[in-house]
């Protein structure tokens, strides 16, 4: 990477590095974008990101000697999304998380009879997690990523890695077996 | 092998990222603790649910355009070389994209050799349009199966030309289904398959002219391979590598 890159001056690729941007990078949009959804919590917010991320991704691409593209362009959005999370939602990321403070988004009887559908149970369940509980699991489990990616994305050691995706599962579960026990209460009132 | 120790190798073990003498460690303990055995059957309950619920969510195709109208790349056909120095605004950015289209328009226009074929290019824009479309919620098989021999007959009685069917599971590409779709006013039929995390889109017609040797590239990041076989012209586009698009070329003209 020339040191122009670090001030306002882009360093502008040539036509034959766009082609293979487009090639090598491009292919991994839905990846790009699939992430910052899920750590941002929201369609729009992560439009937003990606489309900044890819930017950014392009003006980098000169330092982008071969290896692994997808978890180096992950690497640049998980940054974006963070950097966009501490200028507009710093709350999500400055308490050390704990379920017990962090409110669960929206959780009323109407949320919980649409909860009822797999997947609506499954999102709220992982959006009520941590974003660095989320983001693992996302890489995984949505994305497909081995520890060695997720690692290098993340930039934890593995083993972290291996301790940070079980933590995030047990409070998947945990998240899932609440909301469960939230709706058969309020099926049960509703009898 | 204390049960204290074993959550995060459970995990391991979940994932497939153990080495195979700590697999075997793991498994051994199975056996003799319910404890994990009944954890990891969870997990693998969890994880299928979560692999069901279809929550991985693609990039909209406004983004992509958006992306692809700022750095100004429209297709992958190598175009006449931009030089430029460093630019600092937005603005100028916006001048080396407008010069950029300019050059592509007149290499297209006058010099034939360069952009090739105009209307080759024309059909393959249709035919990304098309998967971009397909790739909406609800609209990419009309017909779900992996089974060939549904969707082979569902086609018939639809169009008046039979597409090749045929399930390649065994080679990583599994069918997922069909659609019928028209692209610049024909009806071409659409056999879906699947890449792991990737769709691939097969467009076929059929064509009177002689089989052609295979054509590729890639435009708004998606990759397409193109030829003509046995009286059919097929497309076949994916976000997928151009190896994978080329290796199921290679099942389907067999």
């Amino acid at each position: 990477m020339s040191p122009g890159v670090e001030g306002k001056e882009l360093d502008v690729l040539d036509s034959q590095e766009r082609v293979r941007f487009e090639q090598l990078v491009l292919p991994h949009l839905d990846a790009a974008f699939n992430l910052a959804r899920w750590i941002l919590r929201g369609r729009n917010d992560a439009e937003d990101v990606a489309q900044e991320a890819m930017l950014r991704a392009l003006r980098f691409f000169r330092g982008f000697h071969g290896g692994d593209v997808r978890a180096w362009l992950l690497q640049i959005v998980r940054n974006s999304c963070y950097t966009w999370l501490e200028k507009n939602r710093p709350m999500e990321l400055s308490t050390e998380f704990d379920e017990e403070l962090y409110p669960q988004p929206g959780v009323t009887p109407e949320s919980l009879a649409i909860a009822g559908d797999n997947r609506e149970r499954l999102t709220r369940a992982l959006e009520g997690l941590p974003p660095r509980s989320r983001e693992v699991l996302v890489l995984r489990e949505l994305e497909g990523c081995s520890y060695k990616e997720i690692a290098a994305i993340t930039s934890m050691p593995i083993g972290t890695v291996m301790s940070a995706l079980a933590r995030a599962r047990q409070r998947l579960e945990r998240a899932l077996t609440q909301a469960n026990a939230a709706r058969n209460q309020e099926a049960n009132r509703e009898l | 092998m204390s049960c204290e120790l074993t959550q995060s190798v459970l995990d391991g073990y979940l994932d497939g990222e153990l080495d195979a003498a700590r697999s075997a460690d793991f498994e051994r303990h199975l056996i003799s603790c319910p404890q994990c055995a009944s954890a990891l059957e969870k997990q693998e309950a969890l994880r299928t649910s979560i692999q069901q619920a279809g929550l991985y969510e693609r990039a909209p195709s406004t983004l992509r355009r958006k992306i692809e109208s700022q750095y100004g790349v429209p297709h992958a056909v190598t175009p006449m070389p931009v030089k430029v120095g460093v630019l600092p605004s937005s603005w100028q950015w916006l001048a080396v994209a407008a010069a950029f289209f300019l050059a592509l328009f007149f290499g297209w226009r006058f010099l034939p050799g360069l952009g090739a074929n105009r209307a080759q290019i024309e059909l393959t824009s249709a035919i990304v349009d098309a998967h971009l479309r397909s790739l909406q919620p609800g609209h990419l098989e009309d017909v779900v199966s992996t089974d060939q021999h549904t969707v082979k007959p569902w086609f018939d009685g639809k169009i008046n030309f039979a597409p090749p069917v045929h399930d390649f599971a065994g080679d990583g590409f599994p069918l997922e289904g069909g659609r019928l779709d028209v692209v610049e006013g024909r009806e071409v039929a659409v056999l879906v398959y699947g890449r792991r995390k990737h769709v691939i889109n097969v467009f076929v017609w059929p064509m009177g002219e002689p089989d052609t040797s295979p054509q590729s590239g890639s435009q708004l990041g998606y990759n397409w391979v193109c030829w003509r076989s046995a009286g059919m012209e097929i497309y076949a586009v994916s976000d997928s590598s151009p190896t994978d698009l080329d290796a199921l070329r290679k099942l389907l003209s067999e």
